[in-house]
């Protein structure tokens, strides 16, 4: 078991007062491990960059405590916390080089000169802005003013960065790179890394464990594989990806649908239950192939797949995904009566 | 013109007005710098040109005393409720607000709001008994005073200055283990330096212009160079009112000029 | 709310007034409490050679409406002294209303200027701001005297055989108000037009209005803060009004701010001068709160 780095217990912040307080943060725990890169994911609002402004120490828990290395930092201010943020807005200072900016954190901790020196110079490499350590910032383009941001909160070696949805101001190209290099620095320096975003793609292509905040509220925490094939909740399995809902009631050896038909599923919950299943995980066979009969409503072309909407005989919609043959056409046609599977495992009982 | 396309942002007749509103003001401070290089006695009538007035006003002790109590009192007066000011910027911009921080605004403002005349009268009253008290006629009233009507306009530029800075920079400072201190030397002071000169600057100028509350509370012969004009005015203008404003109006226009540099660059 | 948060609130509270305190208690020595000492000497007996005497006395507030016949007693209206007070408000009155007239096209043109010509424009209307308000008085002063430009132009083409005698009238005073005063009348329609959505104006003539009802209808009404803002700005300083109405006004056209210097000095009345403060302190305050109710109406309708 790795060590924690990161604890968050019990926190809770409550903005405003009395009737007016709206909780940002309610009652969440977590722990992220040393070395992790952690994502928060979830909709604007949820709480995450509240949760992440806690551990920097910018706000302080209205109850609960923030550790760090096991140590209770919750009244610790920013400048105590050996956490460095990388601010979504980058917050590079203005009236400095970028090489002053990278040595400010160092020369508030009175390194000495000659450190700061050769550590500024390693930034520079490691971030590849060699050329530009005389700019002013106002000068670099929007990636170069990222990297900077990146240099800038890594080289007082923190234990832990933070990120607040750094690659939210870059165009999609820009956004692919930094990904790859985000990644890339994370592995390079070892140090624990706690993102901010609401970027399903990113989360899932970066994280080593993603947690998954609505309101206020931790949803799910896991792997990125695990919180997309086993969403615990509806909110979890329609934010991240696209999924189809199914009521049903629980009988011995599955789940009854309201067509009368009988799925295998994964866990179990008595009663009425919502099932989900996401859509490249339905299969469509020829009718009278032994699976759930279905008509198919319309069909929408995607490029790499095409979307099948199909109604089932109470009327329940469905939506599979069915890739695209290399002549383009999946030969199914509007109004068809078709049969549907679903892939093994592939149905999931949510826990509401 | 026919042919010229329907320009929506164009009201008949304004153009005119504003370019005839323009002469009217430029004309006679034009006629007054024109007048002070008279060579005549008289301002009755252009007889050529002639530095002499300068010269004259120059040589009048008078004037070399009136203008050098003007700068003191203007620069004392500039440096202190700058100081002020910006203090007071700092305690009620970018913070929670708190109770009665309408009521700061309220008083910071109101040397904006109250008529000079009742500011001036007031405090006639005030330092004539301080006067008879304490048997001190020194300068001090005068700076005190100025010192106070131009905290607002050195307050104004400051706190829009400062309104205008991204609040993270001082957040990204403390991540960076820079002490509250060190987060306002090192990050809120530097970003804020051309407000502080342009909040300064504006108090200097206020101050430097300043008439009637300087005619009310100035002991004897303590006049600066507004209250001399004014006292030179009260006999009969000469050629000599017209060579100290032209200075003065020169002065004016490079600290403007110099303040619009200084506000400008921040866009 | 946890105790933690509290603290933090009342010390971030306490850091803003502890911070504000040294302009606030200079203030209050400088600006606001002389005020109220001023007040206290309204209710005061004049003192044989100017001052006061520490007697109770209603003296100095009678004396702003009434005078009292030296020989009989009689009590009388104080023509004088309304005729005063009249002038200073009509003379206000007038200013802002013309420099309304042709503050508003001013700043409209300069608003809808190109923005590297906008900010020229701006700052040729702010040099006169700044500049003294007694060179700008002695300027206006030289173009309406009798040997001024106006008279020698007037004489020059023959349109007039003797110079107009503008000088020492209230029409000087008008004259020279409107002059120094403009300026803070353009600066406030200056930034409301600033702000106003020119893209507005097309919905206008779009919706078949004409250019007199896009402005009377579309322009006037939105820009109406800047509006309410400079004319307080104007007629504020324009009714406490000293330098220009002692220099354009002479001797006889005195408005109220000449008036209560005079009690300060060859009147040797301070309590009846510190209760015409009193009183043009009041007129400017409602004017004031006038501003504030209008202001936030204005921002409340649009906002």
């Amino acid at each position: 078991m790795s060590k924690i780095a990161v604890e968050a217990r019990n926190a809770v912040k409550a903005f405003g007062q009395g009737e007016h307080a709206v909780r940002a943060l309610d009652d969440v725990s977590i722990t992220i491990h040393q070395g992790e890169f952690f994502t928060l994911l979830g909709p604007s609002g949820c709480g995450k960059t509240t949760l992440l402004r806690l551990i920097a120490g910018f706000e302080t828990p209205t109850s609960g405590t923030i550790l760090l290395d096991g140590a209770d930092i919750t009244d610790l201010p920013p400048n105590k916390r050996p956490v460095n943020t990388v601010f979504q807005s980058y917050a590079l200072f203005p009236h400095l080089t970028v090489a002053q900016n990278i040595a400010f954190g160092l020369e508030m901790l009175s390194r000495p000169r000659a450190e700061v020196a050769e550590r500024v110079g390693r930034m520079l490499a490691l971030v590849k802005l060699e050329a530009l350590a005389e700019r002013k910032t106002s000068q670099l383009s929007g990636g170069q003013q990222q990297r900077v941001a990146l240099a800038r909160a890594l080289a007082p070696q923190p234990k832990v960065l933070l990120l607040d949805e750094p690659l939210s101001a870059l165009d999609l190209q820009l956004r692919k790179e930094m990904q790859v290099e985000l990644k890339r620095l994370q592995v390079e320096t070892g140090i624990t890394f706690v993102f901010v975003t609401h970027d399903q793609e990113e989360a899932l292509t970066m994280s080593d464990r993603i947690g998954v905040m609505s309101a206020g509220k931790l949803q799910q925490v896991g792997a990125p594989r695990d919180i997309y094939t086993r969403p615990l909740n509806r909110f979890v399995a329609s934010f991240i990806g696209e999924t189809n809902f199914m009521a049903g009631q629980t009988v011995p050896g599955g789940v009854r649908l309201g067509c009368g038909a009988t799925v295998d599923v994964v866990g179990t919950r008595p009663g009425a239950v919502t099932l989900t299943v996401r859509p490249e995980q339905v299969r469509i066979e020829p009718a009278g192939a032994g699976g759930i009969p279905a008509v198919l409503t319309s069909l929408v072309y995607f490029g790499t797949d095409t979307h099948c909407h199909l109604a089932l005989s109470d009327g329940a919609e469905v939506v599979a995904r069915v890739q695209n043959p290399t002549g383009g056409d999946v030969g199914l046609v509007q109004g068809q009566a078709v049969s549907l599977r679903f892939a093994p495992g592939a149905a999931q009982v949510l826990e509401d | 013109m026919a042919d010229r396309a329907f320009s929506v942002a164009r009201l008949p007749g304004f153009t005119a007005i504003a370019g005839l509103v323009f002469v009217c003001l430029y004309l006679p401070i034009l006629v007054l710098v024109v007048y002070s290089f008279n060579s005549g006695r008289s301002v009755a009538s252009f007889e050529g040109l002639s530095l002499h007035w300068y010269a004259d006003a120059w040589a009048n002790d008078r004037v070399v005393d009136a203008t050098l109590r003007s700068l003191t009192i203007a620069a004392c007066a500039a440096v202190i409720s700058t100081v002020l000011a910006t203090m007071a910027a700092l305690g009620t911009t970018r913070r929670r607000a708190f109770k009665g921080q309408t009521f700061i605004y309220v008083m910071i403002n109101q040397p904006l709001m109250v008529p000079e005349i009742v500011t001036a009268v007031a405090l006639l009253i005030l330092f004539a008994s301080v006067k008879v008290a304490t048997g001190y006629q020194g300068l001090g009233y005068l700076i005190l005073a100025h010192s106070a009507f131009c905290i607002p306009f050195a307050y104004l530029p400051i706190r829009a200055r400062l309104e205008g800075m991204d609040l993270t920079l001082e957040t990204a400072a403390a991540d960076l283990y820079a002490s509250p201190w060190h987060a306002f030397r090192r990050v809120t002071l530097p970003l804020l330096l051309p407000g502080i000169a342009a909040g300064m600057m504006l108090a200097f100028v206020t101050s430097l212009d300043d008439v009637v509350i300087t005619l009310f509370v100035q002991s004897a012969g303590q006049d600066t160079l507004p209250t001399y004009m004014l006292g030179q005015i009260r006999r009969q203008i000469t050629t000599e009112t017209y060579a100290i404003s032209t200075v003065l109006l020169g002065l004016t226009v490079v600290l403007l000029t110099l303040f619009f540099a200084l506000t400008r660059k921040k866009s | 709310m946890s105790a933690r948060e509290q603290r933090r609130i009342a010390a971030e509270a306490r850091a803003g007034w502890l911070l504000s305190l040294p302009a606030l208690l200079l203030l209050a020595v400088a600006a606001s409490g002389p005020l109220l000492i001023m007040l206290v000497y309204s209710f005061l007996e004049p003192g044989q050679y100017g001052n006061v005497e520490w007697r109770f006395s209603w003296d100095g507030w009678f004396g702003t409406l009434f005078s009292r016949d030296i020989f009989d007693g009689t009590v009388q209206l104080a023509d004088a002294h309304l005729t005063i007070l009249w002038r200073s408000v009509k003379l206000a009155l007038q200013t802002t209303l013309f420099t309304f007239v042709v503050g508003f096209p001013t700043a409209w043109f300069i608003a809808t200027r190109p923005p590297r010509a906008r900010a020229m424009w701006l700052f040729l209307i702010t040099i006169p701001f700044w500049t003294n308000l007694l060179i700008r008085t002695v300027a206006i002063n030289e173009i309406i005297r009798t040997e001024g430009l106006i008279n020698k132009v007037l004489l020059g083409i023959g349109l007039r055989t003797t110079p107009l005698d503008m000088l020492y009238s209230d029409f000087a005073v008008f004259v020279g108000m409107t002059y120094v005063y403009l300026p803070l009348m353009v600066l406030p329609l200056f930034a409301a037009i600033d702000r106003f959505d020119m893209r507005l104006l097309e919905a206008g003539y779009d919706l078949y209005a004409s250019r007199w009802k896009v402005l009377r209808r579309v322009i006037l009404p939105i820009v109406r803060p800047g509006i309410v803002a400079g004319s307080i700005l104007v007629f504020v300083p324009a009714l406490g009004a000293y330098v220009t109405p002692r220099i354009l006004g002479g001797g006889k056209n005195m408005m109220i701010g000449n008036f209560i210097e005079l009690q300060f000095g060859q009147g040797r009345n301070w309590p009846l001068g510190a209760a015409l403060s009193v009183i043009l302190l009041v007129i400017v305050m409602a004017a004031l709160l006038i501003y504030v109710r209008a202001a936030n109406r204005g921002t409340s309708s649009h906002g």
